[in-house]
């Protein structure tokens, strides 16, 4: 599928870029190089409050069920920042305004799963399986992805800033989770690694034999290439935050043009049943250092963004009156936010379905006119150019929906 | 027709002397080979330490078994010399950061704790189990004040029932602190006695002429925290047949479970030296303001939803008080999907990650056939044919703390400060009482073994055993069980 033409022009440019080059770095090189597009999926864990954090301050019930943590209309005190005259970003986001201002920056509002579950074990399993109410999927589809937009095997192809394998990468094609880069060596010298690399070769278990093999492909290939403290792109700071050192990591390892095509990371806690305050407090915080790790990230990846969708994304909404701890319940449909030079920005997709009592899931949430899947199938077909035949593998029991239009063609 | 009686009745007499002999009998199925006090010691301690294997032979697998069952019976006494103090709780304290400070330290030196009882303890399944149960009942110190309840929550609600009732450990979670705190069940309150009850407060604070508290700051309500938890995680299991009205119901019914000073003696309660705790037993409040050392659990009738309810089909009548929440503990405690959950859980802990659906449906039927007895629970699991057999052995991987631990033990080092032990597991994904989810640290396999964390594994193997044995701890058969 890819053609020779690329494949033999960016192999050139990464033996180039890498002086000698042994044959598990070129291989991975050339993986990467010869497709050279980026998907960053971000989870939120915990459930953000979709509709504090892309307002629709347009509606009167917001306001209504919100008495203390509603964020002002645009022009008040601490107001949304104004999107489109119906939406708007929360106030302490504003370092992702430049990205909607020059168009990408976009918006999946009232997007969620078709499962109705509350739990948020269950539905971060059903949106990291791509699979709602379906359990025993064993993989993730950002895994499946990997299995069906390529054949190599370098665990750099699929990397998540995570101590821990989150469920969106595990299965069969390679991945790896490294907290840190710098950190991922083994000590004792290259004696011990050998010897260490021969006896997980001869394991029988193909859990650990695998794991393994990819751990040490992977930090000789590391090793290569990102020697050295690293220096984000002149005027980027990250957020000093878990979250900001996470996205500062994946802008160094997609830097060093080792194979990575798609990356992972969390921003965890946004689960705020009590006092999640409005303009400011617990989400006021939250929202602030994710908005500022995005811009920092996008800016830090400057051309590479042209090539690259980050893609974020929450288990499910939340209720949309507040509760009686001045926080917010497990609700429903919640908003997504896509960024980078393919996407089709400075709008707000999807079919706003209202927050009138009516217009409420059971009568209290935000309904979901957005299967999440619509969100990540077209991700996965136009951007990382998945094959029609593959997305019945990737999303399986998914019936495809007219795209959305996030993704220019 | 007479002989056959005589067989019935002979039968019957040999099916009572097992029954009167009940579960101390060595069960046969029990093998006593090499193989088989290896696997039980990787799966019913920390790791073996240098002869103990031999030492367990010796003594016969099956009454080892028995002795870790009944824990009291092993002594324990050398343990507390390992064990580094854990922070008396402060009767008062002057400002919300010193009450944090203290959480912090507790926690701190708790997890210490915890790291040495794995390693030193003689009572090594009680420990395990000790582990098993926390994690089933999972709570995050690092929410909000949740941690300043940790070691007692430890101590008094999971510790002493680990082979005990289900209920009464369902029951002990479901009034600590920690609990109430960290599903905010504290929090929780009939929407309508809630509000009667800020208008009286704003009343009788008017009429003294004081500022009238901000009735938004007073808004209380139903929180569905807990009662999702309760039935998702703690007793049902995910797929156990409840509905988002349960839900609801539950979490009415345990409206008023909350925290608070104790009691006052009478009058207008000054509680906690007259400081703070300004609600007489009239306009009673949760006080998490109230001093560490003088927070407990407190059933406030004033917060309760007196409606009837209907909880899994059963039905709870107006009126009732604190005795509602128990009668849901009651309801989820006897339900098959309960005895299947835990079923499930024990199995996955103690023989694969694959549960045996045979294994699953036996400890399930114990579970309900002894009334959630632990002990007669864990005993079925472990005493099974198919934790013993071969495909069971050295198949389940160590999670990070299983890992650390038994690299101490089985290098037979000493550890007199656990502080890089913790950091490992820090470093691993597996800080102890860190686990910000309700679900608890993960069970199975591939979510540990992965090529990131390999290569932390290997270089933890290093620093535990040194450079001669790294390759040993830090390589493949290390990191099975």
């Amino acid at each position: 599928m890819i053609s020779r033409r690329v494949f033999v022009k960016s192999g050139a440019m990464a033996m180039v870029s890498l002086g000698f080059a042994p044959s598990f770095l070129a291989r991975a090189a050339e993986g990467a190089t010869a497709r050279r597009k980026l998907l960053i999926a971000i989870f939120q864990r915990g459930a953000v409050d979709g509709l504090n954090m892309v307002v629709p301050y347009g509606e009167a019930d917001y306001y209504k069920l919100r008495p203390t943590i509603a964020i002002p209309r645009p022009g008040e005190a601490e107001g949304a920042i104004d999107l489109d005259g119906f939406f708007g970003l929360h106030p302490r986001m504003e370092a992702l305004k430049p990205l909607w201002d020059n168009s990408s920056l976009a918006i999946v509002h009232a997007c969620g799963s078709p499962d109705q579950t509350r739990s948020h074990f269950d539905a971060q399993d059903y949106m990291e399986t791509a699979t709602p109410g379906i359990k025993s999927t064993r993989d993730g589809w950002l895994n499946r992805c990997l299995q069906s937009i390529g054949s190599d095997t370098s665990p750099l192809r699929g990397v998540a800033l995570t101590r821990q394998m989150p469920r969106s990468l595990q299965g069969h094609a390679p991945t790896l989770a490294v907290g840190n880069v710098d950190q991922f060596n083994v000590r004792g010298g290259m004696d011990a690694e050998r010897q260490l690399e021969t006896a997980f070769a001869g394991s029988s278990d193909s859990l650990l034999n695998g794991s393994a093999k990819s751990a040490f492909e992977a930090m000789r290939t590391l090793r290569g290439s990102t020697s050295g403290p690293y220096t984000p792109r002149a005027g980027v700071e990250y957020p000093r935050s878990p979250f900001g050192q996470a996205l500062q990591e994946i802008a160094r390892i997609a830097k060093a043009n080792v194979g990575l095509e798609i990356a992972f990371a969390e921003a965890t806690n946004w689960d705020h049943h009590v006092a999640e305050g409005g303009t400011q407090g617990q989400i006021a915080q939250r929202l602030d250092d994710f908005a500022r790790g995005l811009s920092a990230l996008a800016g830090d990846l400057g051309e590479q963004l042209s090539d690259t969708v980050i893609l974020t994304m929450s288990e499910f909404g939340r209720a949309v009156a507040e509760n009686g701890n001045r926080g917010t319940d497990h609700g429903h449909g919640n908003a997504m936010l896509l960024i980078g030079g393919p996407v089709k920005g400075k709008k707000v997709h999807g079919k706003w379905p209202g927050l009138g009592a009516d217009q409420r899931f059971e009568g209290r949430d935000l309904a979901v006119t957005t299967d999440f899947r619509d969100v990540f199938a077209e991700v996965a077909t136009r951007h990382l150019t998945l094959s029609p035949e593959a997305l019945n593998r990737v999303f399986p029991r998914y019936a495809p929906a007219n795209a959305l239009g996030l993704i220019r063609s | 027709m007479r002989t056959n009686m005589r067989a019935i009745a002979a039968g019957f007499v040999i099916l009572l002397a097992v029954v009167a002999v009940g579960p101390t009998t060595p069960a046969a199925s029990i093998p006593s080979d090499r193989g088989a006090v290896e696997h039980a010691l990787n799966r019913l301690t920390f790791g073996p330490r240098s002869g103990d294997v031999e030492r367990v032979q010796k003594m016969g697998l099956s009454a080892w078994i028995d002795q870790q069952l009944t824990p009291s019976r092993v002594d324990d006494s050398a343990l507390a010399s390992h064990l580094p103090p854990i922070p008396a709780k402060p009767a008062t304290v002057n400002s919300p950061q010193e009450a944090r400070r203290y959480g912090r330290e507790a926690v701190q030196a708790l997890a210490a704790q915890k790291v040495m009882r794995a390693i030193y303890s003689d009572r090594q399944l009680e420990e395990v189990l000790v582990d098993f149960w926390f994690n089933h009942f999972n709570v995050f110190a690092g929410k909000g004040r949740t941690s300043q309840f940790i070691p007692e929550y430890e101590r008094e609600a999971i510790r002493p029932h680990v082979l005990g009732k289900f209920r009464d450990l369902l029951e002990a979670t479901a009034k600590s602190p920690a609990m109430l705190f960290y599903l905010d069940n504290w929090l929780s309150a009939d929407p309508e006695a809630a509000e009667r009850f800020a208008a009286q407060r704003q009343q009788r604070v008017g009429a003294r002429g004081q500022q009238p508290p901000n009735a938004q700051q007073r808004r209380r309500g139903l929180n569905e925290n807990y009662g999702r938890e309760l039935l998702e995680l703690h007793t049902l299991g995910v797929d156990g047949g409840y509905t988002q009205e349960d839900v609801i119901e539950v979490a009415r019914a345990f409206t008023g479970w909350t925290i608070g000073p104790p009691e006052p003696a009478g009058g207008r309660g000054r509680g906690n030296r007259g400081r703070r705790v300004r609600q007489g037993p009239q306009t009673p409040r949760p006080a998490m303001d109230a001093d560490p050392g003088n927070a407990q659990f407190r059933f406030m009738a004033a917060l309760h939803d007196t409606g009837a309810k209907t909880i899994l089909g059963q039905h709870i009548k107006s009126g009732g008080g604190m005795d509602d929440g128990e009668r849901v503990l009651d309801i989820v405690a006897a339900h098959p999907s309960t005895a299947r959950h835990i079923a499930t859980k024990l199995v996955r802990r103690f023989v694969s990650d694959d549960p045996p659906a045979a294994l699953v449906d036996r400890v399930a039927a114990r579970f309900r056939e002894t009334d959630g007895d632990l002990r007669e629970v864990v005993r079925a699991v472990i005493t099974s044919p198919e934790f013993f057999a071969a495909e069971a052995r050295r198949a389940k991987m160590k999670t990070p703390l299983e890992f650390v631990t038994s690299a101490v033990r089985a290098s037979g080092r000493d550890v007199t400060d656990a502080t890089p032990l913790l950091n490992a597991l820090r470093q691993l994904g597996m800080a102890p009482y860190m686990c910000q989810p309700p679900t608890g640290y993960d069970d199975v396999a591939e979510t540990w073994i992965t090529a990131g964390a390999l290569v932390t594994r290997m270089n933890v193997a290093q620093q535990i055993a040194g450079a001669q044995r790294a390759s040993t701890i830090g390589g493949p058969e290390f990191q099975k069980r």
